[in-house]
């Protein structure tokens, strides 16, 4: 449940980068191989901003695909889960995207 | 700790002097809140690692982070942060390294499920190691202090951080741990994560090197499971070594799978029971050692 740990996180930018002022959504970026599920930070997220400057504020998550490039056979692919495995059967990948855990923004009052 | 799901933000870390019998229900002990300035306060106030996390001012200097605003509808505006999530903590983890490197001390952290034998690896390498290098550690559990209390029993001074509800360690309380442990140039702090294979792969402490232990009584197809937590591993330890007859592990097919999760990641076999496979890990840290700031050198 590190998720917990990373949604103060993001409390914690946000206010730190905009105290005092009302948020009224936050935008994240969180990508499919990032090791952190969007759920559960949306499970945390009201709990978190309980008595801060965004309390009461929307949660908007976009959910990046992951982009890998297998080493053995040579093709890009998404892979369809956190365990990015080629078709091909070999885990032996680089990762090209979605390894984001981003603050892409914020809405202000 | 909060009512709904029991969560806690309050981290207790305690300092357990190698040399101190334990004081009743004292310590030096600090409860780590994760939203408060965490500057030099408490003991030591003389010595030289403030770590004034609280400094840092938002939207200063790095171009990345810099705040743009953009007309919304309504009376409300967008303002585009585009800043990493875990920023803080990474800048945290950079100040501890840095910190590590000034003062010439190695740093390790060490993660695995729990009851791979993390503490009974410490305790072993405390023994053998004792009077050639001194060995601190930093010790992360959700509750208790018995590793603690087995560390410090083995002859090394032990910081306990009990997480609570926390399933890893972060950089802020490692920088408290180190605060607390003041470390002298030329040693070795080893700090034992929270058993866990998911949540410490995704925080930077500061450390140099991270490792993995890998138990044979885990079964061999950990790394394909937890691949963060191997894939950003520098070395894998195979650990209870000794236990190989008794379980259905398959030390190839770990070892291949290892490799294709973490091409560059070193890896030992060892028993801390038998002691077999102990020198090749001292001898992995000797090789690790920074150069010392001193004319002490690390020996092992």
């Amino acid at each position: 449940m590190h998720e917990l740990a990373i949604t103060e996180s993001v409390v914690d930018a946000v206010t730190d980068r905009l105290p005092d002022t009302k948020i009224t959504c936050v935008h994240l970026e969180i990508g499919a191989l990032s090791g952190v599920v969007a759920d559960s930070v949306r499970f945390c997220f009201d709990l978190v901003t309980e008595g801060t400057n965004l309390e009461g504020a929307r949660l908007e998550i976009t959910e990046t695909a992951g982009q890998c490039h297998c080493k053995v056979c040579g093709s890009d692919f998404e892979p369809d889960s956190p365990v990015a495995i080629c078709p091909c059967g070999s885990i032996e990948i680089s990762v090209l995207a979605g390894q984001e855990l981003k603050i892409a923004s914020v809405q202000v009052a | 700790m909060c009512a709904t799901c029991g969560c806690s933000d309050t981290a207790v870390i305690r300092l357990y002097p190698a040399d101190e019998p334990e004081r009743n229900g004292a310590g030096d002990s600090h409860h780590h809140q994760p939203h408060h300035h965490h500057g030099a306060e408490g003991r030591d106030q003389d010595h030289d690692h403030g770590h004034d996390h609280g400094d840092h001012t938002p939207g200063d200097a790095d171009p990345v982070h810099r705040i743009f605003t953009e007309p919304g509808g309504g009376d409300e505006r967008t303002v585009l942060l585009q800043q990493k999530v875990l920023a803080k903590n990474d800048r945290l983890a950079q100040e501890n390294r840095d910190w590590l490197q000034e003062r010439g001390v190695l740093a390790v952290n060490l993660m695995s499920s729990p009851g791979a034998g993390k503490t009974t690896l410490l305790e072993r390498t405390a023994r053998e190691l004792a009077g050639k290098v001194t060995i601190s550690v930093i010790e992360g559990d959700q509750a208790a202090a018995l590793d603690a209390r087995r560390i410090r029993a083995a002859g090394c001074q032990v910081v306990q951080i009990n997480t609570g509800a926390g399933c890893h360690l972060d950089a802020e309380m490692v920088a408290e741990g180190l605060r607390l442990l003041d470390p002298p140039g030329g040693s070795l702090v080893v700090i034992e994560n929270v058993g866990n294979l998911v949540c410490p792969a995704l925080f930077d402490l500061g450390e140099q090197a991270r490792v993995v232990l890998a138990s044979v009584t885990e079964g061999d197809d950990k790394p394909v499971k937890y691949p963060h937590m191997f894939r950003r591993a520098d070395l894998v330890l195979v650990s209870k070594n000794d236990l190989l007859p008794y379980v259905d592990f398959d030390t190839r097919r770990h070892a291949a799978d290892v490799r294709r999760v973490s091409p560059d990641a070193l890896m030992l076999q060892l028993s801390a029971t038998t002691g077999a496979g102990m020198q090749e890990w001292y001898n992995w840290l000797r090789r690790r050692a920074p150069a010392p700031p001193h004319e002490e050198d690390l020996r092992m």
